[in-house]
């Protein structure tokens, strides 16, 4: 499993930070284009300070890399890290297509007290 | 292939997936009604599920378990929160002890399900949801399923956008 080729202690501070609803906004921002702290920082009701803070979890958990560039510090997703995030998801995934597909088998099976799936009741 | 699309979004930690059956929503809807069709799909072939309790009514709420292939047992339970028949059900699952009761400290999954009459029988799409990433990851690193087999689906719309 993925989860296994990760560092369990990595893992754990991947999916703590994912768990906080404005870091996972700004994950999802700075993965399309990458973003100064500043510009972040305005688009939520909240203090610059307390943006920075949410940046410095993502930045230690790995999901996002800043870069120093002039006066600005560009913030930008780091993509492998959030594609493990929805590998897990994936593996979830598997186990519903497992279970839709004995679903459709089992509706599949002319049973003596159930007429066959066409002539069902509507 | 009975799944006909699946999306995972890993920012908002949902999974759709709509599938279609040859049959009408009325029979669809006994898979869920019926505990002994419901244990025939909800655990994997090499850990069949079995419900003991099965309170099928709004507020109710279903108690199971699976049996590994060493005869080992991983209980759960589900809570029935809305239902109207035969076409929408929403329901929780999470894990129990090994009396059944229910384990709130382990994460709880949302389903919503919905039974959509087409031509060919029966549209169903379920949408299934976590509270945080880390009960996502505690629900997969609790070996749930341990057969499953790793996923190689599709990389999400957010990434192929980055």
């Amino acid at each position: 499993m993925v989860v296994e080729l990760l560092d369990p202690d990595t893992v754990d501070r991947m999916f703590a930070a994912l768990a906080d609803r404005t870091r996972r906004d700004i994950v999802t921002r700075v993965l399309h284009h990458e973003e100064s702290v500043s510009n972040l920082a305005q688009r939520y009701e909240m203090s610059f300070a307390a943006v920075q803070k949410h940046v410095a979890v993502l930045e230690r958990a790995g999901l996002v890399t800043k870069q120093v560039h002039g006066r600005e510090r560009l913030v930008r997703g780091n993509v492998e890290t959030v594609r493990a995030a929805a590998r897990l998801l994936e593996q979830y995934q598997e186990i519903w297509h497992g279970r839709l597909d004995r679903i459709d088998a089992l509706l599949a099976e002319p049973t003596p007290d159930r007429p066959p799936a066409q002539g069902g009741p509507a | 292939m009975t799944v006909l699309t699946s999306v995972t979004d890993p920012t908002a930690l949902t999974l759709t997936v709509t599938a279609q059956y040859a049959a009408p929503p009325a029979q669809v809807w006994t898979v869920f009604s019926d505990p002994r069709r419901l244990e025939r799909w909800w655990g994997p072939p090499t850990w069949p599920a079995t419900f003991v309790d099965h309170d099928f009514r709004p507020g109710g709420r279903a108690t199971y378990y699976m049996t590994g292939p060493d005869g080992e047992k991983a209980w759960g339970w589900w809570r029935f929160v809305s239902l109207e028949e035969p076409r929408a059900l929403t329901f929780d699952d999470g894990f129990a002890d090994d009396s059944g009761t229910p384990n709130l400290e382990m994460p709880t999954a949302h389903a919503s399900v919905a039974l959509e009459p087409v031509d060919e029988g029966t549209l169903l799409t379920i949408v299934s949801r976590f509270d945080s990433a880390e009960d996502l990851q505690k629900v997969l690193g609790m070996g749930m399923e341990p057969g499953m087999k790793q996923a190689l689906g599709q990389i999400d719309d957010l990434l192929a956008a980055s």
